[in-house]
């Protein structure tokens, strides 16, 4: 039983089908990475789930209720989303950002209660970002800038959790300290993270089930194991991949690789 | 936290305001062509007695200054929801099609309807306002993924040249020009009580609305995908504030005629002071923009007195190489 799928979920933008008839279920308390080339549909398929995109027909059902029928206000407080490359925030501190976080939770002109300013304190902790509360948004590193767009997520106190390429940008060692931050808020707190991902080494590492698209479709849905193989590989990006193991974690690795002779991407 | 740490700060800000807001409304009483005392202008305010200079005071000066309060707040409120909105930093009613909309709209109803009172001015005003917006943003909406600030403005100013066209024209053709020119010089001249009656309950609501929108703007005008993973629901969000906008920006123009620049202007200065929630960023405004709204108005009155130099023309003149600066750089906010 999941709380979370998808059913015969159509998603356009206009005259352009992107998805195409996908039904699929989230697992919980788990983590899934959604791969696939550039234009596949991965952006899109995660905004039609989180309702930021509206789908042209099909089903996103959330606690056996279809989301397109919720009050949104009461969805915010069962799933955040993180969006690509959020838009910069100038004159905004960390903190004051990461209070919008409680914004589902508040009603009308009312202040931050005790229990916002819990959450706030705790989202800043978890990820790190207390020490420079009080600074503008705009003067932090990449990574801290993420570490703080998570921290709004987390102040949002819900069960499922969407990210849109939360690594972009980053160099690989605050690549690394997001989706360590993450696969922690999963095993500690039994959130589930649902994440589009490029790297399919980082796929592979952090995430219990991975979805693979392929011009809006399903190439194949499962653990690493089943993901990470050559077929399933050459099918989805085109690539001749060589599969091996990582040393360190045994989870699949992608080593090297070819573009398929003839193909033109 | 944030808000423990800010508390005091804001509330220093705006009792500055405020007082220098106070300061600027006194001064704006007092200075004029005809000579009158600090002391006539309290006895105007505060007691029944009546002197030749009270009643100037009273029934000439006084209802032009409440209506530039009314008329500044309006527009800075107008101009800060339009750039939270469209997230365009030279969002203005007078340069987005909205003031010379209502301008047409105007010359149109005087034209047209025989018997023309202030009510039916103003909901001309509305309907004018909008359908300038509706123009420059429609050209938006047909470009794929938006204009960018600066082409929003380029739209604003064909649509605002074509309305300005449209009005000019109704005006040769019916020959009421002097009576269209009148009401939209652009200038607090002649505003009186029983105008502002009618058209200041409008700007109240307007502004009334707006600061129970204001914390829905702020999380808006942060990103429309985050307002709405946060719960909001954004349609009717941006139909209300462009309600609001509408009638801010058409009850300044049933007012005063072409303002252009304040809407500009007033919010930027506010968010150096004061930051980017609009919980803060409206009343502020509000408070900005009637006191810059006096002080152009009492310039405009006492520069050449006993002429005026239109107060269009200063706030122009102020606010010009303000928007150049904004295109500086590079359509940002501060």
């Amino acid at each position: 039983m999941v709380r979370l799928y998808t059913k015969h979920l159509n998603i356009g933008y206009g005259e352009r089908i992107i998805v195409k008839d996908l039904s699929i279920g989230i697992p919980d308390r788990k983590i899934t990475a959604i791969i696939g080339a550039n234009g596949c549909g991965k952006s899109t398929l995660l905004k039609a789930i989180t309702r930021i995109h509206k789908y042209e027909s099909g089903a996103v059902i959330l606690d056996g209720k279809n989301i397109a029928n919720e009050n949104t206000k009461a969805l915010a407080r069962k799933m955040a989303i993180l969006p690509q490359t959020p838009e910069s925030v100038s004159g905004l501190t960390v903190a004051e950002l990461v209070s919008y976080g409680r914004f589902p939770y508040q009603k009308g002109f009312g202040p931050l209660t005790k229990r916002d300013y819990e959450m706030i304190e705790w989202a800043l902790q978890v990820t790190r970002t207390s020490e420079f509360k009080d600074q503008s948004v705009d003067a932090l590193s990449g990574g801290q800038r993420q570490r703080v767009w998570i921290a709004m997520a987390l102040a949002q106190d819900t069960d499922i959790i969407f990210l849109d390429e939360p690594t972009t940008y980053l160099d690989m060692a605050h690549q690394l300290e997001i989706l360590e931050l993450l696969e922690k808020l999963n095993v500690q707190q039994g959130r589930t993270i649902v994440m589009v991902l490029h790297d399919l080494n980082q796929a592979a590492r952090f995430a219990d089930y991975i979805i693979a698209l392929k011009t809006g479709q399903i190439v194949k849905a499962g653990s690493s194991e089943e993901v990470m193989t050559r077929d399933v590989l050459k099918e989805v990006y085109q690539i001749d991949a060589e599969i091996g193991r990582d040393p360190r974690t045994n989870k699949p690795m992608l080593m090297t690789y070819n573009l398929l002779k003839g193909v033109t991407i | 936290m944030q808000e423990q740490t800010h508390k005091i700060p804001y509330v220093y800000k705006f009792i500055t305001a405020i007082l220098i807001f106070a300061v600027i409304f006194f001064e704006a009483c007092v200075l004029g062509a005809a000579h009158t005392e600090f002391k006539d202008v309290w006895l105007a305010l505060t007691s029944q007695a009546s002197s030749e200079h009270i009643s100037l005071i009273r029934d000439i000066r006084l209802p032009r200054e409440v209506a530039g309060i009314f008329v500044g707040a309006a527009l800075a409120i107008s101009g800060a929801i339009m750039q939270g909105l469209t997230r365009n930093p030279l969002a203005d009613p007078g340069l987005l099609g909205l003031t010379f909309g209502a301008n047409s709209a105007l010359a149109i109803t005087l034209a047209f309807v025989s018997s023309t009172d202030y009510l039916s001015i103003t909901l001309a005003c509305f309907v004018g306002a909008a359908v300038g917006a509706f123009m420059v943003f429609g050209i938006g909406v047909v470009k794929k993924g938006g204009l960018s600030p600066l082409r929003i403005v380029l739209a604003g100013a064909a649509v605002s040249a074509f309305l300005s066209a449209v009005a000019q024209g109704v005006g040769l053709y019916f020959k009421i020009s002097k009576d269209v020119a009148l009401w939209t010089s652009g200038g607090l001249i002649g505003v009186s009580w029983s105008q502002l009656k009618i058209i200041a309950p409008f700007i109240v609501v307007g502004i009334i609305v707006s600061f129970l929108l204001s914390r829905q703007l702020t999380v808006l005008s942060l990103s429309e995908e985050l307002a709405i993973g946060l719960g909001q629901n954004t349609a009717t969000i941006k139909f209300l504030l462009f309600i609001v906008i509408i009638l801010l920006a058409g009850a300044s123009v049933a007012l005063v005629g072409n303002m252009t620049f304040i809407g500009l202007m007033v919010p930027h200065i506010v968010r150096a002071i004061i930051g980017t929630d609009y919980r803060f960023i409206l009343p502020m405004s509000a408070i900005v923009g009637a006191s810059f709204m006096l002080l152009a108005d009492t310039i405009g009155r006492t520069i050449n007195a006993p002429y005026e130099t239109p107060i269009a023309a200063i706030v122009a003149v102020i606010g010009l190489p303000f928007f150049l600066f904004v295109v500086h750089k590079g359509g940002k906010f501060s």
